[in-house]
C-alpha cells in the first residue's frame, strides 16, 4: 500500500519534460506510420458541401482568408477543400482577406489548388484575388454596398473594372456564398453578422477547433454550415472525394497541412494521450484523497 | 474645447447611426457606408501608430539598458528591415500599386521563410501546455468540474475518429449515446446556451456603453483632463 502510495504521489508531480516527449511521440509516431482513420461527414459540414454542389455553373462565390501561418494545419484543407469544390463546380471564386497574413494564404492555395489541378481556369475570368484590406467588420460594411470604392483594384494593382467576372459584381448581395476560413477576429462571425445576416447571404466557413464552439448559435438559420477544426476540414476533404474521386488522388500527393483526413491520425492520438494523462491525474488525485482521509482518521 | 467638440462630435455621429438603422430613406442609408468608409480609412492609420509605439518601446528599451534590451534590438532590426523591404517592394514592381506580397519580392521570402515557422513553432507549442495543462488542472474535485472533466472527455473523443469505433456498436434505440452524437449534443445543447447567455450580455452591455458614450457620460476615450 505504501508502494502504491508513493508511485501516485510520483505520479501527481510527473516532470513536465515527460509529458512533453510523450505529446511529441504521439504525433511524430502515426505521421511516420502514416496512420490513418476513415473520416465521416457530419451534417453541420455536409451542408457546405451540399451548398457549394447546388449552386448552378459559374456562381460568384467570395471566400475569405482570414488566418495566419500559425492556425495554417487546420485551415489551410478548410481553404483547399472549399477552393477545389468550387473550381470542380466551375464556380467563379473572388478571394480577399480581412487579415494582412490572409493575402498569402489565399496565393497559396491559388498556387495549389487552381495553378495546379485546374491550369484551364483564367485569372480574372474564373478567380480572383483581391487581397488585403484594413477595416476589419468596417471593411464588410463598406464592400456591402460598394465593393469597387473599397477595392478598385486586385492584388497586383489591376484596375478591378478590366476583368470580366467582376461585371455586376458591385456590392456583397452580388454573391450566391460566402465563405470564410478564419480562425480569429475579424472572422466568420463578423462576416455572418454584417453581411450574411444583413444580405440574406448565404454564409458558411471554417474555423479552428478552439473557436468553432462560438460558433455554433449561428447554425443552422444564420450559418448554413461549419468546419470546426481539423476534425471538420478532414469530414469536407471525405464529402469532397465520396463524390469526386480524383480530389482524394490530389490528396494523396499532397505534401505538409493539406490533407486533413491523413493528419487526423496524428491528432486522434494526441487526443488519446491527452486523456489518458486525464484519466491518470484523476486516480493519482483520488488516491491521494484517500490516503489524506485515512490519515485523519488515524 | 478640447473636449467639448470631440463629445459633440460623438454624440451627432452615433445619433446619426442609429437613426439611419431605423430610416431606409435617403439620405441615411448613405450615412452608413460613407462612415465606414472613413472608419477603413481611420483603421489603416492605426498601423502607422501600432508600428510608432512598437519603435518607441523598443527604442526606449534599448536606451534605457534594459536587461532584455537585446531582443528589443532584434525586435527593432526585424521591424524596420521588413517595413523597407515591403515599401520599397525590394524584389518586385516598385510601383506604387505593385504587389508587395508579389513571387519573387523579398517580402514574400520572408514571410515564407521566416515569418511562416515562427507562427508555426509559437502555435503549436500550444499542443505541449495544453496536455500538461490538462493533466494538472484538470481534476474531478467538485460535482462541477466532474461534468467538465465528462463534457471534455466526450468532446475529446468525439471530435476523432475514435468516437465512432468506441460506440458504433450500440444498438439503435441508444443511438443517443453514441460518442459523436453525445459530441453534438454538447455542442449543440449546452454549449449552444452558454454561448448565447454570453452573446446577449456582451450586447446588452454594449449598448449601455454606447449610449453612455453618446450621452457623453462615459469620457474615457478622451483621455486624462489636465
Amino acid at each position: 500500500m505504501e508502494q502504491e502510495i508513493t508511485f501516485m504521489e510520483k505520479m501527481l508531480k510527473i516532470d513536465r519534460r515527460i509529458i512533453f516527449a510523450l505529446i511529441a511521440l504521439a504525433v511524430i509516431i502515426p505521421m511516420m506510420m502514416n496512420l490513418q482513420f476513415p473520416v465521416r461527414p457530419s451534417p453541420i459540414v455536409k451542408t457546405i458541401f451540399e451548398k457549394v454542389e447546388s449552386l448552378p455553373d459559374g456562381s460568384i462565390v467570395l471566400m475569405s482568408f482570414d488566418f495566419g501561418p500559425s492556425t495554417v494545419p487546420e485551415n489551410e484543407p478548410m481553404g483547399d477543400a472549399l477552393l477545389y469544390h468550387c473550381m470542380l463546380k466551375n464556380h467563379k471564386v473572388c478571394m480577399m482577406a480581412l487579415w494582412p497574413t490572409g493575402e498569402a494564404e489565399g496565393q497559396k492555395a491559388i498556387t495549389r489548388v487552381i495553378t495546379s489541378e485546374f491550369p484551364n481556369k483564367k485569372y480574372g475570368e474564373d478567380y480572383i484575388m483581391l487581397g488585403f484590406k484594413a477595416g476589419n467588420q468596417g471593411l464588410i460594411n463598406a464592400i456591402f454596398t460598394d465593393l469597387k470604392g473599397m477595392y478598385t483594384t486586385d492584388a497586383n494593382g489591376v484596375d478591378i473594372n478590366s476583368f470580366p467576372m467582376m461585371t455586376g459584381v458591385d456590392n456583397l448581395k452580388a454573391f450566391d456564398l460566402i465563405l470564410g476560413v478564419c480562425s480569429g477576429k475579424p472572422g466568420l462571425k463578423e462576416w455572418v453578422q454584417f453581411a450574411g445576416d444583413r444580405g440574406d447571404i448565404p454564409v458558411a466557413g471554417g474555423v479552428t477547433a478552439v473557436e468553432a464552439p462560438l460558433l455554433y448559435p449561428y447554425y443552422p438559420k444564420q450559418l448554413l454550415g461549419l468546419m470546426g477544426g481539423l476534425q471538420g476540414a478532414a469530414e469536407l476533404q471525405a464529402a469532397v472525394f465520396d463524390k469526386y474521386p480524383q480530389y482524394e488522388k490530389y490528396l494523396i500527393n499532397c505534401s505538409g497541412a493539406t490533407n486533413a483526413v491523413r493528419n487526423m491520425g496524428p491528432q486522434t492520438v494526441a487526443h488519446l494521450v491527452i486523456i489518458f494523462f486525464v484519466v491518470v491525474g484523476n486516480i493519482a488525485f483520488f488516491a491521494q484523497q484517500r490516503r489524506n482521509k485515512r490519515s485523519r482518521m488515524e | 474645447m478640447r473636449r467639448e467638440i470631440p463629445l459633440f462630435i460623438t454624440f451627432i455621429i452615433g445619433t446619426a447611426l442609429i437613426v439611419a438603422l431605423f430610416i431606409p430613406h435617403n439620405p441615411f442609408p448613405a450615412f452608413d457606408h460613407e462612415f465606414s468608409i472613413w472608419f477603413d480609412i481611420i483603421a489603416v492609420f492605426a498601423f502607422v501608430l501600432g508600428g510608432g509605439n512598437l519603435l518607441k518601446v523598443h527604442v526606449d528599451r534599448f536606451t534605457r539598458k534594459h536587461p532584455d534590451r537585446w531582443y528589443s534590438l532584434v525586435t527593432i532590426f526585424a521591424f524596420l528591415i521588413t517595413l523597407i523591404i515591403g515599401l520599397f517592394k525590394v524584389g518586385g514592381d516598385p510601383g506604387l500599386t505593385g504587389n508587395y506580397q508579389a513571387a519573387g519580392t523579398w517580402f514574400k521570402v520572408i514571410y515564407d521563410a521566416i515569418f511562416t515557422p515562427l507562427q508555426a513553432t509559437m502555435f503549436s507549442l500550444l499542443a505541449f501546455f495544453v496536455a500538461s495543462a490538462a493533466y494538472r488542472a484538470f481534476r474531478a474535485k467538485t460535482k462541477e468540474a466532474t461534468v467538465l472533466l465528462v463534457a471534455a472527455f466526450v468532446i475529446l473523443v468525439g471530435r476523432t475518429p475514435v468516437g465512432y469505433y468506441l460506440t458504433f456498436w450500440l444498438p439503435d434505440w441508444l443511438s443517443f449515446l453514441h460518442i459523436p452524437n453525445l459530441s453534438a449534443w454538447i455542442m449543440s445543447g449546452p454549449n449552444l446556451a452558454g454561448q448565447r447567455a454570453i452573446m446577449i450580455g456582451i450586447a446588452l452591455g454594449i449598448i449601455a456603453t454606447s449610449i453612455k458614450l453618446i450621452l457623453g457620460i462615459e469620457r474615457g476615450y478622451l483621455g486624462r483632463e489636465k
